[in-house]
């Protein structure tokens, strides 16, 4: 294992190669300085606009740290890759736009069906198809949720800003490690590829987590068990020497297939659903502004909360009572607390660079009596203030 | 009765028991292979310990996967490679070893194949070509010879077959292609295989009497055994033979056998350039 019990060494390189301090970077090398902080030590992945940099700078700054990049032959490699890794023992990344992300929905299932922790990041941009390949969008929130086959369980977050899609990223390996899952980071191609001002801390400021280990032998020889009762299992390390197998067909405790007894699938899906039930204060998380008195309420994620929170701000100075929810774990949404404010609210706005996708998910939350709108824009152009306020003018 | 066989049987004690009996159908050459592996690892006395399989889906994708005590990684159809490469970057004094079948490996999985021996990462595959897709019910795979009669191509095969060995040739370190009637040289090269540094690819012709001996007038796995046999043509041999002389045999032996620079060697090595030029190393 390249960084536990390897901490010292690993951020005195940090220490030395990151000094503390202001840097001005693109949101797709924020992405990359967040896995490594994370303690990423292997990144494989295939280049695709707008997620190119992440690969770029991985490739430059992994060797420095004793980290592995390979490029792989497509995105099927790419993902796969980094699940074999992971099963070493070593936080692993890919990252993506649109089309790769597609062509990694299979074995998506695979790392769900495996409990094996990884990060895949969606540099969304604008499709269907190869689409606008170069323009940002936010187009993905439901392949991030039903892409692949079956019923699963997801967890994906999205970033805000350049600075965020730095701490975002750390967060979305502590959580793929805390409960060994594949977590998404949904992030978007105007992110991306804006730069902006990053604080960078020490990296003894920053919180990781790592994957819990079997004990013992008798931890070790149930590797898809439950032994705490938090439906997340010790995972058992390749190379350890406990024969483990691995397998994306319907397993036993033991890993052992068995796709004829009813009890053994139903056994295995529900507690991978329930660990991501259970666990929701180790994912959950949003924003609020302004939410006290509101009787309006944006609700925006990624890219398109900024340009909510600049007409939100606009909107309070003209005297309207308006506030802002930016669920940043967008999978599960943050449905209770959505819950909350639609009863308290009379007019709900969800700006998206889509044609609808979070609203329904907003939609499920609230009653009838609230008025929903969205605001939709597509053709890879960011929403602005004013075509968000003017909605906002329009219900107050 | 089962349990007597499997207590005679030296070999039993590479094997998971829990998942025995295999799923294989009686007479399925995957037997063959699986025994031909076990006796390798044996004579080899290489510690299962030090050992991760990955298998892709199909009927060949189970011969280690799960049946081989070690650690195994049962992936999605045609991506063990793929999934192989990172194990293999995490794991690089461990031997990984892909055994996995031809649909698997070499249709949906071919550009995973050719691009890991290009790389050269010290992967062992072995690649069980039974010419058909066996798991599926006997559809035409990439390998069903010409004119072959399967479910999807039930008046005959207008596709001509991928010469694996062949085409793998160019980048690994090393290739060998045997049949299950060829026994002790498929060990021999599975133990090269497992030995050489780099990329190494034994290609196993065999039988899959139950999808493609029934419907190719072999309904019997020894039929399949001696059509083997008689057309098996050794290497040396072919060289001198015309490619209409070569029409539908099936060319054994050692293909390639050489030193090239290995992957995960040379990622470590540039991980220690780059350490030392940034003044990264330890005090
Ligand atoms: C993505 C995907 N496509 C198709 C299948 C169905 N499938 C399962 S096994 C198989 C073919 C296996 O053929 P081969 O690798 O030659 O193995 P054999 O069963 O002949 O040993 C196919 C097509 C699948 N599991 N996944
Ligand atoms: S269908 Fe063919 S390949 Fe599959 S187990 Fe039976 S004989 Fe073997």
């Amino acid at each position: 294992m390249i960084i536990r019990g390897d901490e010292p060494d690993q951020i005195r390189l940090l220490r030395k190669l990151y000094k503390p301090g202001n840097y001005f970077m693109m949101g797709d090398e924020a992405v990359a300085y967040g896995a490594i902080f994370a303690g990423c030590r292997f990144y494989a992945g295939y280049p695709i606009t707008p997620s190119s940099e992440i690969a770029e700078t991985m490739a430059r700054e992994l060797p420095k740290l004793g980290g592995y990049y390979v490029q792989m032959e497509d995105e099927i490699a790419s993902i796969a890759a980094i699940i074999g890794a992971s099963w070493t023992g070593l936080k692993a990344m890919t990252a993506t736009s649109g089309p790769g992300f597609s062509l990694m929905q299979e074995n998506l299932g695979y790392a769900i069906m495996t409990e094996t922790p990884i990060v895949i990041v969606d540099v969304q941009r604008s499709g269907p198809s190869t689409g606008q390949a170069t323009k940002g969008a936010q187009g993905d929130f439901f392949q991030a949720r039903w892409g692949t086959h079956g019923d699963h369980p997801i967890v994906a977050v999205s970033p805000v800003s350049v600075e965020d899609a730095f701490w975002e990223t750390i967060r979305a390996f502590n959580i793929a490690e805390m409960l060994r899952i594949p977590v998404i980071v949904l992030f978007d191609g105007i992110l991306g590829h804006m730069r902006e001002q990053i604080r960078i801390p020490a990296p003894d400021d920053i919180e990781i987590a790592y994957r819990k280990l079997p004990r013992n032998e008798e931890e070790a020889k149930l590797p898809f068990g439950d032994p705490h009762g938090d439906g997340v299992p010790p995972m058992p390390l390749f190379g350890h020497g406990y024969f483990t197998h691995v397998t994306g067909s319907t397993h036993k405790e033991n890993g052992l297939r068995d796709v004829y007894t009813p009890e053994v699938h139903d056994r295995l899906v529900r507690r991978i659903h329930r660990k991501i039930e259970k666990n929701r204060d180790v994912y959950e998380k949003y924003e609020e502004h302004f939410t006290d008195d509101a009787e309006i309420l944006v609700v925006s994620w990624g890219v398109t909360a900024r340009p909510s929170l600049g007409a939100v701000l606009k909107a309070r100075e003209e005297g309207i009572k308006v506030g802002l929810f930016v669920p940043k774990t967008v999978h599960p949404f943050p449905g209770e607390r959505m819950r909350q404010l639609g009863k308290q609210v009379r007019a709900i706005i969800v700006p998206e660079m889509n044609l609808g996708q979070m609203i329904l998910e907003v939609q499920r939350f609230i009653n009838d009596d609230v008025l929903l709108k969205g605001v939709n824009k597509i053709g890879g152009v960011p929403l602005t203030v004013e075509e968000i306020l003017r909605e906002i003018r329009g219900v107050a | 009765m089962v349990k007597q066989i499997y207590s005679k049987y030296p070999m039993v004690k590479y094997l998971r028991k829990e998942a025995l009996p295999t799923a294989l159908c009686p007479g399925c050459g995957g037997g063959t292979v699986l025994n031909a592996f076990a006796n390798a690892i044996d004579q080899l006395k290489i510690d299962p310990r030090d050992l991760v399989v990955v298998s892709g889906i199909g009927c060949s994708a189970w011969i280690a996967s799960p049946y081989f005590l070690a650690d195994t990684l049962h992936t999605t159809h045609g991506r063990a490679i793929a999934f192989a490469t990172g194990v293999k970057v995490g794991l690089p004094d461990k031997k990984v070893v892909v055994i996995s079948g031809d649909g698997d490996l070499a249709s949906i999985g071919g550009n995973h194949l050719i691009h890991a021996a290009r790389r050269n990462i010290d992967i062992t595959v072995i690649l069980v070509n039974n010419f058909i897709y066996g798991m599926t019910g006997g559809q035409v795979a990439p390998t069903t010879p010409f004119g072959a009669k399967t479910t999807t191509t039930p008046y005959r095969n207008v596709e001509h077959p991928l010469n694996i060995a062949e085409m793998v040739a160019a980048g690994a370190s090393y290739v060998a292609r045997w049949t299950t009637a060829h026994v002790y040289q498929l060990i021999e090269s599975i133990k090269k295989a497992l030995t050489v540094k780099g990329f190494s690819l034994v290609e196993v012709i065999s039988q899959c009497p139950v999808q493609y001996g029934r419907r190719n007038r072999m309904k019997e796995p020894a039929e399949m055994l001696r059509w083997f046999l008689k057309n098996a043509i050794p290497i040396s041999k072919a060289k001198n033979m015309s490619p209409e002389e070569l029409e539908g045999k099936f060319i054994i032996g050692e293909f390639v056998n050489r030193e090239r620079p290995e992957f995960v060697d040379e990622l470590n090595k540039l991980i220690d350039e780059v350490q030392e030029s940034f003044g990264l190393k330890g005090e």
